[in-house]
């Protein structure tokens, strides 16, 4: 379990795997919020981008489709900022348990 | 600032309602005088917003057997089942809606909302999964966090979306337990049951219908969605409750699973609270004697239903998508659901103000919930205070006021 958090925190402290997904994640909250983000690493998901309980959720969703994985309950909970949550979409799908 | 403080953001959004003059959790009734009217500030007003759905609660019978078991048992169980014992009238209970379902085994809870946390908490564990729909009730939500199992949230009423997701979990051990509700509370819109059991029998899942709003409500005999839709076989577990239809308190689950007993060592929200009272009890086998015994109650109940619903639709309200008991019109904001809501008080109607977080997709909306014990001539006034509050917010249009002046 640590080996594939530790290697989720290196894709996302440079790599350009890294950069792919985050553009991807910036497009899929244009899509539900419809504006244009701005997203770094520490963006906090619900405090920067002024999102309520049911944009997350619709978020979550499309992360959800876009990936084609579900992201459990607890795991959302657990979700903060945009590294939290490229750390969970690769953590799933890698089909690390979580 | 106080430990409390951590929940500002709700003290805002109550105060904002506050400022309307509204205040929809503190609605004090003077007196209650049948299952659809009652006395607020000294006004006669047409409950409107109650569940309940076949207005028993002053059913004769029903009081008369709840008086004669206080009488004869005393006015409370003190403590668990598991503690001090089980009465006759629990044992009773159970046999009678087993036998209402058809199953060959039910267990019964002190409210609804415990028989979701217990049925949930010890069906599913850790390395199960639990399929929720998004627009589940809070009940379901609770329920899922008890136990340990993993819970993955599908598109409200979607059935592909189900799919797709018991499709990812292929290969992964655990079983999944999908959970869906016969008529959602909010909405008054069904599940598409036929196509969620297609999906249970293609996966291999099991099946949990919650109905809550439709016992007594749907089906031929009033057992409710899956009933209707004609796949109770496909359902493994029915979890309902006593307090809309049988017009009292309490839960219950139904099911055929050869280990159901089970249930009754392992559900903490059934061992670790008091049981129902005798009087409890005996006025819901009555009620749902009754139930059974009188079919017309379920047919005028659909009567008003469909009254209210096609009435407020012909004013130009948008209501949900079908004609249930359950009628909700949404608002275009939550300040003018506020000031529509405490101005249909003030003209004698009582109904419920539903706002986010408590509502799906973020809506405001005015909920109302017909009776069978409603008369036509209820459901008209009801309406007819609808199209003049509605006149006065300027709320229809001018095609529509002339529908609503018709009314």
């Amino acid at each position: 379990m640590r080996q594939n958090h530790q290697l989720a925190l290196v894709e996302t402290n440079g790599g350009g795997a890294s950069s792919a997904m985050r553009d991807e994640i910036a497009a899929i909250f244009e899509q539900v919020l419809g504006r244009p983000v701005s997203l770094s690493d520490d963006t906090n998901i619900v405090e920067d981008l002024g999102m309520d309980s049911l944009g997350v959720m619709n978020f979550v969703m499309g992360i959800e489709d876009f990936y084609d994985l579900s992201i459990p309950l607890d795991r959302v909970a657990q979700i903060q900022t945009v590294a939290d949550l490229m750390r969970a979409v690769e953590d799933l799908k890698s089909g690390k348990a979580v | 600032m106080t430990i409390l403080a951590k929940h500002a953001a709700y003290r805002h959004a109550y105060d904002a309602l506050l400022a309307h003059g509204v205040d929809p959790l503190n609605v004090k009734f003077d007196a209650v005088l049948s299952p659809t009217e009652g006395v607020l500030n000294g006004q006669t007003t047409i409950l409107l917003g109650t569940n309940n759905y076949l207005g028993l609660t002053f059913d004769h019978d029903c009081i008369e057997k709840a008086v004669e078991a206080t009488r004869s048992q005393g006015t409370g169980t003190t403590g668990s089942r598991v503690a001090n014992g089980t009465y006759g009238g629990h044992a009773q209970l159970e046999a009678e809606i087993a036998d209402f379902y058809g199953r060959k085994q039910a267990m019964v809870f002190s409210t609804g909302y415990q028989a979701n946390l217990g049925v949930l908490s010890s069906l599913v564990g850790r390395g199960d999964h639990l399929m929720l729909d998004a627009d589940s009730h809070a009940s379901i939500y609770d329920g899922s966090r008890l136990g340990m199992a993993e819970v993955i949230r599908f598109r409200h009423n979607n059935p592909d979306d189900l799919y797709k997701r018991l499709r990812r979990l292929e290969g992964m051990p655990g079983d999944r337990l999908i959970v869906v509700e016969g008529i959602y509370s909010m909405l008054g819109d069904t599940a598409p049951l036929k196509e969620f059991a297609h999906v249970k029998r293609e996966t291999g899942a099991y099946l949990l219908v919650d109905e809550a709003h439709s016992l007594g409500v749907l089906g031929e005999t009033g057992r409710g969605l899956a009933e209707q839709a004609g796949v109770e076989e496909d359902v493994d577990f029915i979890v309902g409750t006593f307090s809309k239809s049988l017009g009292s308190v309490g839960g219950f689950c139904v099911s055929d699973n050869p280990d159901f007993d089970l249930l009754k060592i392992v559900c903490r929200p059934y061992m670790f609270t008091a049981s129902l009272p005798p009087g409890v009890i005996a006025s819901t086998i009555q009620a749902l004697r009754t139930l059974r015994a009188e079919p017309r109650l379920r047919h005028d109940l659909m009567r008003n239903a469909t009254r209210l619903y096609d009435g407020l639709g012909a004013m130009g309200f948008q209501t949900g998508p079908e004609a249930n008991p359950i009628v909700a019109v949404t608002m275009p904001n939550q300040e003018m659901a506020a000031v529509f809501w405490k101005m249909l008080l003030e003209s004698g109607l009582y109904i419920n103000l539903a706002i986010p977080p408590a509502t799906p997709t973020n809506a405001s909306l005015l909920r109302l919930s017909v009776s069978a014990a409603h008369s036509v001539q209820q459901i008209d006034r009801a309406l007819e205070i609808f199209a003049d509050v509605g006149r006065k917010l300027g709320f229809l249009s001018s095609d529509r006021r002339r529908a609503a002046g018709a009314v």
